[in-house]
């Protein structure tokens, strides 16, 4: 809502400075999003008149000009602007004054004196307009200052309004609520009927009384519709962003600011018959003013005459009833449209009126005979017209109710947390204008017409809060019962995660959920994802089953910036539709953490070969993020995954994630050059921590010993390794490989496994021949089973 | 006994001149080994008279204390002569930068999120967690905003494209953190649902939210943190009193001014906007608009229920995107989302 500042004044004007009367506004939930002057500063400029016109001399596009600007003598000015002739009244900066970048001095300008400057509205500031002169009115008083003529001190006022105050979307409201706060007296427009001076009415018929309780109409003949906008009421309603069009248009605006109540005016020659307030009927259609057809839907009230459509009400007029230039016949709608039935409805069809905007918050259902009686006035003053009677039908049934509402002041002390007294409350609420009734430290508060959002105790209490000052309510240290928070040694915060991936040089990114349909069917091989109906942008039009199209994304911007070593991670969710899952029906939305590691393995430097960063340097940082906890990897296939280089992960025997190396395909695809290692992991699984077990510590030396395995090429560690650890008798506290070797020595398929076996017992020192037969076991086990042989 | 003095003398020097430990070793015989100097004279006592042999002998033992003495000092200093040696020869250009793995990084919204967590815990709020797609209900109509509620013109919400085709209208993608705030009320009251009293409810719930929103200072993905503090007697100057502190210790400063301002959610009343200024810094003095925060209303209460008579509560609602790029003097939101490591390895 934007507003001029002098037009507030007019109705209440407290002494306060502009800057003092925003920061109330703000203060009272009256946000003040915005405060400019309507005028630059400047001084000196008055109204002129051009007296004469001649060519310049020695310019062919400048003017010698004779002015008047109040002075015995008339000035002599050079204009250059196009649009200068005798006889106009236009703005002069005389010599000494300061405009926005300029100081007016005597000049001479080739070779001829002038003494000022005629204006454009971009040199006062006003506009960008610099085609020519501002023109001023013919009846302007020459000599008088520009700013006090256009009522440049003004200041344009921008309420960012919360939707709960549909009051303030008028002059009167905000004036209304000014005065509450300051007490300075409101000075609101006198409103007197205007007498019927035809006999021409319309009825009016409420065929939907639930959609439009109260309907004011009335007829005056005889408008003169081309008259022109006095200056006062187009510089008002310009000033709160509502451009000018035509007397009788700008005067149903000018109330609606002034008062609140939106107003329609149809060409009376337009209609036939009674107006009838209706749902529409089957398909039926009407082409709005902004030239949209619209079919409304079963619900939507229709503005009609016996014949046709008229207007969808509250929302929008039609282009065919409207008024024009050579309308002489008016028909003056003043309606009131209850908040259900318009709400949603304009935002349906993509626009939005200032008329809809108000209904849909909230009209005084009392104000529509005082605004068309104010609108009538206003009309037959300025553009002549002989009113008829106003009509009005009432459904007083589904008038909004105004129930009282009860008020206990030691609820207000409890939830505001202030001591405030019964005497205090009354004086706040009557100040608003509330009616009340007092019993005791409790009232019974019946909110007025005007205002739809006092309703329960609560609305009230925050009234009393906001008259109070939020400002003046303190903020102590609260008080409450201390107990101590439940701090489990299982589990560790996703934040503690979060660091530990990145205490291994993982830098965290933030990737948006919703992503490229094609990732998805890249790097989950998912075509059916989860589709947004309204996404910002194509690229991001589904929700992300998997964390890795996110992180290549991530890697191609980083390499597109010429980083080349990539380490990054996301912590987050993803989203895929399951029957069954909770808690939201039909949608699984597991958090996961992934990681991607593109380059060299560890950052460039003089000590370290610049190695390509492999599976096993990954797998090592999925091992410790899991540590203490031992994981299974097996292989494994996976749609973002190179076949041959892809394990699932597994901890205690649940599949915890993937990892591997992303597919060749998509290292073309995505243009990467080498393949960056990828792992995806849940979550839940990674918060587990286990509760150590304590386990005796032996004082007794532990024997070490080593066996060297030979087995076919093909031969997996995994297997062989549990093996010998299922095989292996109590004394056996590790069995652990240590190398891995093939060439010289062995045969082209074979290699060789090495397992350091360490025995150490808790009760005694062990016998050698006892530590013998442990080794020859176990290489009996993987002879049997591995076909493996010792290495010689 | 000149000759003694002579001999340790000679002896001292012999050993000065000796520069490494084998010609020590040498020189050492010759005065201390069988064919010795000394051991000559030690020899040579029994041909002393009896009388002369007892002090002879004790001059003797003291010239050969005095020699052994000298032989381990030299040994001593020429032992940390090859030490020293060793040690230059040893030494490192300890310039040179260390070597092996570098530090990630935590994402700088997440560095927030970890103080804000922090922050709360202390006084004794409970993180929370809940679905970004939300149900209607969750995000709205049990938050008091119910259908065609003007309010809900103020988010523009995601959809979500059903299997059919057509648009889902009871789910959604969660404009806000708010539901949390139902779905942990709902599991408080019935979780202690057979208590006369239930003890108070003290949560937060961090997480993203989405609108159809995209500029330098939206984005349609961001993060909100939810604080949610239920009661039996739980006020508005409790919640101010919260929020400043909170702001004053996130932002590490005392001096750090905080305004309260009427505002309208649907699901708090008194509401409440809250403006931060800062005493310092570029953005000193000026008013930025931070967190939304209110009494839970009533209603709302009910949908988790509560009893509103009975307990009272305030909720807040910030975004921990403007507290970071505030707290680090980030200008544009994009940066958050962008994931340039040049931008992201400056939060370690």
């Amino acid at each position: 809502m934007q507003f001029s500042e002098s037009w507030l004044r007019s109705l209440c004007n407290p002494a306060l400075s502009t800057e003092e009367l925003c920061h109330l506004l703000t203060m009272a939930g009256l946000e003040v999003e915005e405060c400019r002057a309507v005028g630059a500063d400047f001084s000196n400029v008055v109204v002129a008149e051009v007296l004469s016109v001649e060519k310049h001399p020695d310019a062919d596009k400048l003017n010698l000009c004779s002015v008047n600007v109040g002075e015995p003598e008339p000035l002599q000015i050079v204009c250059g602007a196009p649009n200068v002739a005798a006889g106009m009244k236009v703005p002069c900066a005389r010599v000494g004054a300061r405009l926005p970048g300029i100081e007016i001095k005597k000049a001479r300008v080739r070779g001829v004196e002038s003494f000022g400057m005629l204006c454009s509205a971009r040199e006062l500031g006003l506009s960008d307009d610099h085609g020519g002169l501002l023109p001023l009115a013919a009846d302007a008083t020459v000599g008088e200052d520009i700013r006090r003529h256009l009522d440049l001190d003004d200041h344009l006022i921008t309420l960012k309004l919360t939707p709960n105050r549909a009051d303030c979307l008028s002059l009167l409201g905000i004036a209304r609520e000014l005065s509450a706060l300051t007490g300075a007296p409101l000075l609101a427009p006198e409103i007197v009927p205007v007498a019927a001076v035809v006999a021409d009415i319309r009825e009016v018929v409420l065929d939907a009384p639930a959609a439009c309780p109260r309907y004011c109409g009335r007829i005056v003949r005889g408008v003169n519709a081309r008259v022109a906008t006095p200056e006062w009421m187009k510089r008002r309603i310009e000033r709160s962003g509502i451009r000018s069009i035509s007397f009788l248009v700008d005067v149903t605006n000018y109330v609606m600011l002034e008062l609140g109540q939106p107003l329609h005016a149809f060409d009376d020659a337009e209609l036939s018959g009674a107006i009838h307030v209706r749902l529409p009927g089957p398909g039926e259609q009407l082409l709005l003013l902004n030239e949209q057809t619209v079919t409304p839907t079963a619900d939507t009230a229709l503005i009609a005459d016996d014949a046709k459509p008229l207007a969808m009400a509250g929302i929008m007029g039609g282009e065919h009833s409207g008024i024009n230039d050579a309308t002489r016949d008016l028909f003056l709608e003043s309606a009131f449209f209850p908040p259900a039935a318009i709400a949603g409805k304009a935002r349906a069809l993509g626009f939005s009126s200032d008329a809809s905007h108000r209904y849909e918050r909230g009209v005084d259902f009392e104000l529509q005979r005082k605004a068309i009686e104010r609108a009538t006035q206003l009309i037959v003053d300025i553009s002549g017209g002989r009113p008829g009677a106003v009509v009005e039908a009432v459904s007083a049934f589904h008038l909004p109710a105004r129930r009282p509402v009860a008020l206990r002041t030691a609820r207000a002390v409890r939830v505001l947390g202030i001591p405030l007294g019964a005497e205090r409350i009354e004086a706040i609420l009557k100040g608003l204008g509330l009616a009340l009734e007092r019993k005791g430290d409790d009232f019974l508060v019946t909110p007025p017409s005007f205002r739809f959002d006092i309703e329960i105790e609560e609305d009230l209490i925050e009234e009393i809060a906001r008259i109070y000052g939020y400002d003046n309510i303190p903020s102590p240290p609260p008080v409450a019962l201390m107990s101590m928070m439940p701090v489990a040694e299982t589990g560790r915060t996703p934040i503690a995660l979060r660091r530990l991936v990145a205490e291994r040089d993982y830098h965290e990114v933030v990737t948006y959920s919703f992503v490229e349909p094609a990732w998805e069917t890249d790097f989950a091989a998912n075509a059916a994802p989860i589709v947004l109906a309204n996404p910002i942008a194509s690229q991001m039009g589904v929700m992300r089953s998997s964390l890795i199209g996110g992180l290549v994304g991530n890697l191609v911007t980083n390499r597109k910036r010429q980083t080349e070593r990539v380490r990054i991670f996301e912590q987050g969710r993803c989203f895929r539709r399951e029957p069954g899952a909770g808690p939201v029906a039909g949608f699984a939305q597991p958090l996961r953490l992934a990681g991607l590691a593109a380059g060299s393995a560890v950052p460039e430097q003089w000590g370290a070969p610049a190695d390509r960063v492999d599976f096993y340097d990954i797998k090592a940082d999925v091992e410790a993020l899991f540590a203490p906890r031992r994981l299974e990897f097996i292989p494994a296939e996976h749609p973002a995954l190179h076949p041959g280089r892809c394990a699932s992960v597994s901890c205690d025997g649940r599949p915890v994630g993937i990892l591997g190396e992303l597919h060749p395909r998509w290292v073309q695809k995505y243009e990467l050059g080498a393949a960056p290692v990828i792992f995806e992991l849940d979550l839940a699984a990674l918060l587990e921590t286990p509760f150590p077990q304590y386990v005796e510590v032996s004082r007794f030396p532990a024997v070490t010993r080593d066996l060297a395995l030979v087995v076919p090429q093909s031969q997996t560690l995994a297997p062989l390794l549990a093996a010998l650890r299922t095989a292996a008798p109590a004394v056996v506290r590790d069995v652990a490989l240590f190398d891995v070797y093939q060439g010289k020595g062995l045969g082209e398929s074979e290699k060789s496994l090495a397992f350091r076996i360490v025995m150490q017992d808790t009760q005694r020192t062990l016998e050698d021949a006892e530590v013998e037969v442990v080794v020859a076991s176990l290489l009996a086990v993987a002879r049997r089973d591995f076909n493996a042989s010792l290495r010689g | 006994m000149d000759n003694l003095d002579q001999l340790v003398a000679s002896a001292t020097s012999d050993f000065a001149a000796a520069t490494e430990p084998a010609k020590l070793e040498d020189a050492k015989a010759r005065y201390l080994g069988k064919e010795g100097s000394l051991t000559a004279l030690l020899k040579g006592l029994g041909k002393l008279p009896a009388e002369e042999r007892k002090t002879a002998g004790a001059s003797i033992n003291i010239a050969k204390q005095r020699i052994e003495s000298a032989l381990a000092t030299r040994r001593d200093a020429l032992k940390n002569a090859q030490l020293e040696v060793q040690l230059a020869t040893e030494a490192l250009d300890v310039t040179l930068p260390g070597r092996g793995q570098l530090r990630g990084s935590l994402h700088p919204v997440t560095i927030s999120l970890d103080r804000i967590e922090q922050l709360f815990r202390s006084i004794g709020f409970d993180v929370a967690d809940g679905p970004e797609i939300e149900t209607d209900w969750h995000n709205f109509t049990a938050l008091n905003t119910p259908e065609n509620h003007p309010a809900r013109s103020m988010h523009d919400t995601f959809y979500l494209q059903g299997e059919d085709g057509k648009v889902q209208d009871d789910v959604l993608l969660r404009t806000h953190t708010s539901p949390v705030q139902i779905r942990s009320m709902l599991a408080h009251t019935e979780r202690y649902k057979h208590l006369q009293t239930m003890p108070e409810l003290r949560v937060i719930c961090p997480g993203r939210v989405y609108r159809v929103d995209s500029d330098a200072t939206h984005s349609p993905m961001f993060h909100q943190v939810e604080g949610l503090w239920v009661g039996e007697s739980v006020s508005f100057a409790d919640l101010k009193g919260v929020v400043a502190d909170f702001l004053r210790r996130f932002f590490e400063s005392d001096d750090l001014k905080v305004r309260f301002r009427p505002s309208f959610f649907p699901f708090t009343e008194p509401s409440a906007e809250i403006d931060v200024a800062f005493m310092s810094g570029s953005l000193e003095g000026r008013w930025l608009e931070i967190a939304g925060c209110g009494m839970v209303h009533p209603n709302v209460l009910r949908c988790g229920g509560f009893d509103p008579e009975k307990y009272t509560g305030f909720a807040f609602g910030m975004g921990p995107d403007r507290l970071t790029m505030l707290r680090y003097s980030i200008p544009d939101l994009r940066l958050f989302f962008e994931g340039d490591l040049r931008f992201l390895s400056q939060f370690q």
